[in-house]
C-alpha cells in the first residue's frame, strides 16, 4: 500500500481509509453535514460523499445517474476495463436494472425470513459452542475468539460446503476481503486462484450430489427458462461470501463493543431481554457497518456538485444514520428508541438481500453471550481496532468477564 | 384504522412484520404484506402507528 498524506479537509479531501476517520468517523461526518453536505476528494480518481440522510436517500434511489456496477472503491477511475453494466462481477449487487431486478428476485426467497427462521437453532447452538472453547478464559476476544466465526459458519452451511472446511473457507474469506484492497491485480488473481478452485469442485460435487442448499437452489435457477451461466453462480456465491460475512461480524463486535463500554445498557438488555428487537435495530443504527460506492453514470449536477462520467460516489448510509434532522438524539444511543428509520441495510433497489439473515445472527449472537457472560468490561481500551475500509467494525476487542 | 402497503415502494427492509406480526406478513421474497383486509383494532393502533413510522422505504400508510 502507498503512503498517503493525511487528509487536512474532509470537505475538499475525504478519504475514508484516513487514520482519523477509521479511528472516529463520526465528528467528520457532523462537520461535514454542517458545512459541506456533499464533500469531494481528488483521491481515488475523484470522488464525493454525501453525509446527510435526505442526500444519501436520494442517491440509492437514483438508479438512472448512478450505476453499482462497481460497488467498492478501488484505487483510480475505472477504466473502460471495468466491469461491465447490467450483470457486473457479482449479481445482483452490481447490476442495474432491468437485469438487476430477475437477479435480485431469483436470490430473494433463499435468504426470505421463513429460510431465515429454520437456520436459527444452528446458529444458536454455534455460539454456544465457540462460547464453550473460551469458556476457561478470564479474557474474552469479542472479535477473534467470537463475532468473525459466527456468519463464517452460516455461510458455509447455507451453501452447502463441508463443515471439515471451516477453516479452509474461514482462510478463503479473510484472502476475498482483504483482495478487495490490493491494488496488484495479478496478485489478486493469483492469490484468488485457490479460492476459484474450491469453489469449482464444490460446485460439481453439488451437480453430482444435488441437495437442499444455496449451491443447488443457484444450479436449479433458471432465467426465462434458461439456467444461469457459470459466471452468474460464481459471482453471486462470491457476493454471499464478501457481503455476508465482514459485515455481519462487525455488527456483532461493534455490539459487544458497546455493551462493555456502557454498563447500564447491557444491565437493561440482561434485565429486560425483551427489548432485543429494539437494540438490535439501534445496535445497526449506531454502528452501521456498510458504507456501498456508486459510479456517476454521466455528467450531471447533483445538489449543486458538479459530478463527471464515472467520478466515485461513497453512499454513507452510517453516516445518514448520525443526521440529527432524520434522529432526534442521534448521536446518542438509545437502546429502546421506538421510531429508528435507519438505512444501515441500504434503501431501494439494492436493499441489503441478507438483511434477515444479519438481524438474526445480531440478535441470537448477542443474546447468547450476554446469556453466559451477563457483565464485562473492555480489557484494554488502547487495544481496540476497527476496520478499514467501506465495512466498519470492532475487530480487535477483549474482553474481560466479570463475575 | 386500515394499514396499507405501497407494493411499489417495498423493498422488503422486514420492520413491519418484525414489529407488528399481528398486521403484516411476508411473502416468498421477503416483501411486507398485509394481514387480511388490513384492519387495525385499537389494541393495535400503537403497533400500526410504529410501522409507519419505522419503513425505511415510507411504503405503509395507515388510513383513519
Amino acid at each position: 500500500m502507498s503512503i498517503k498524506p493525511p487528509v487536512e479537509d474532509f470537505a475538499t479531501d475525504w478519504d475514508h481509509t484516513d487514520p482519523a476517520w477509521v479511528a472516529n468517523p463520526y465528528p467528520i461526518w457532523d462537520d461535514l453535514r454542517e458545512k459541506c453536505p456533499v464533500a469531494h476528494t481528488d483521491r481515488y480518481g475523484g470522488g464525493w460523499f454525501p453525509s446527510t440522510y435526505e442526500l444519501v436517500s436520494a442517491v440509492a434511489n437514483d438508479t438512472d445517474n448512478f450505476t453499482s456496477r462497481t460497488v467498492v472503491i478501488g484505487n483510480g477511475r475505472p477504466g473502460d476495463d471495468a466491469p461491465p453494466a447490467p450483470i457486473g462481477v457479482a449479481p445482483p449487487i452490481s447490476s442495474d436494472p432491468p437485469f438487476h431486478h430477475i437477479a435480485r428476485r431469483l436470490i430473494l426467497p433463499a435468504f426470505s425470513p421463513g429460510v431465515v427462521n429454520t437456520i436459527e437453532t444452528f446458529v444458536r447452538e454455534y455460539c454456544g459452542k465457540l462460547l464453550d472453547n473460551v469458556s476457561a478464559q478470564e479474557i474474552v476476544n469479542g472479535g477473534s475468539d467470537y463475532a468473525q466465526y459466527i456468519p463464517v459458519a452460516v455461510i458455509r452451511q447455507m451453501l452447502g460446503f463441508p463443515e471439515k472446511d471451516d477453516d479452509l473457507f474461514r482462510e478463503f474469506v479473510h484472502i476475498v476481503l482483504e483482495g478487495i484492497d490490493e491494488p496488484d491485480l495479478e496478485k489478486r488473481i493469483a492469490d484468488f486462484e485457490p479460492i476459484r478452485i474450491y469453489i469449482e469442485d464444490q460446485v460439481q460435487d453439488h451437480i453430482d450430489n444435488p441437495r437442499d442448499d444455496l449451491t443447488s437452489y443457484l444450479l436449479n435457477a433458471e432465467i426465462a427458462g434458461s439456467k444461469l451461466l457459470p459466471e452468474h453462480i460464481f459471482g453471486t456465491m462470491i457476493l454471499v461470501l464478501v457481503a455476508g460475512i465482514d459485515t455481519t461480524w462487525s455488527g456483532i463486535a461493534s455490539s459487544l463493543y458497546h455493551l462493555a463500554t456502557n454498563p447500564k445498557d447491557l444491565e437493561r438488555l440482561v434485565n429486560e431481554p425483551e427489548l432485543m428487537p429494539l437494540a438490535v435495530e439501534e445496535f445497526l443504527r449506531f454502528y452501521s457497518p456498510v458504507t456501498m460506492a456508486r459510479l456517476v453514470k454521466e455528467d450531471f449536477d447533483f445538489n449543486g456538485c458538479p459530478m463527471k462520467k464515472d467520478d466515485w460516489l461513497l453512499l454513507g448510509f452510517p453516516a445518514a444514520n448520525r443526521d440529527p434532522k432524520a434522529f432526534p438524539d442521534a448521536d446518542k444511543f438509545v437502546i429502546d428508541r421506538k421510531i429508528n428509520r435507519h438505512v444501515a441495510f441500504g434503501l431501494g433497489i439494492h436493499r441489503c438481500a441478507g438483511s434477515n439473515l444479519a438481524r438474526m445472527e445480531m440478535r441470537v449472537a448477542i443474546e447468547e453471550f450476554i446469556k453466559r457472560y451477563p457483565k464485562f468490561e473492555l480489557a484494554d481500551a488502547d487495544a481496540v481496532t476497527w476496520s478499514q475500509g467501506q465495512v466498519r467494525g470492532a475487530r480487535n476487542l477483549p474482553l474481560r468477564i466479570l463475575n | 384504522m386500515k394499514v396499507v402497503i405501497n407494493a411499489d415502494a417495498c423493498t422488503g427492509q422486514g420492520r413491519c412484520f418484525g414489529i407488528a406480526p399481528e398486521l403484516f406478513d411476508f411473502d416468498d421474497l421477503g416483501n411486507g404484506v398485509v394481514k387480511g383486509d388490513g384492519n387495525v383494532t385499537p389494541e393495535l393502533a400503537e403497533k400500526a402507528r410504529l410501522a409507519e413510522a419505522n419503513c425505511p422505504e415510507h411504503a405503509i400508510s395507515i388510513e383513519e
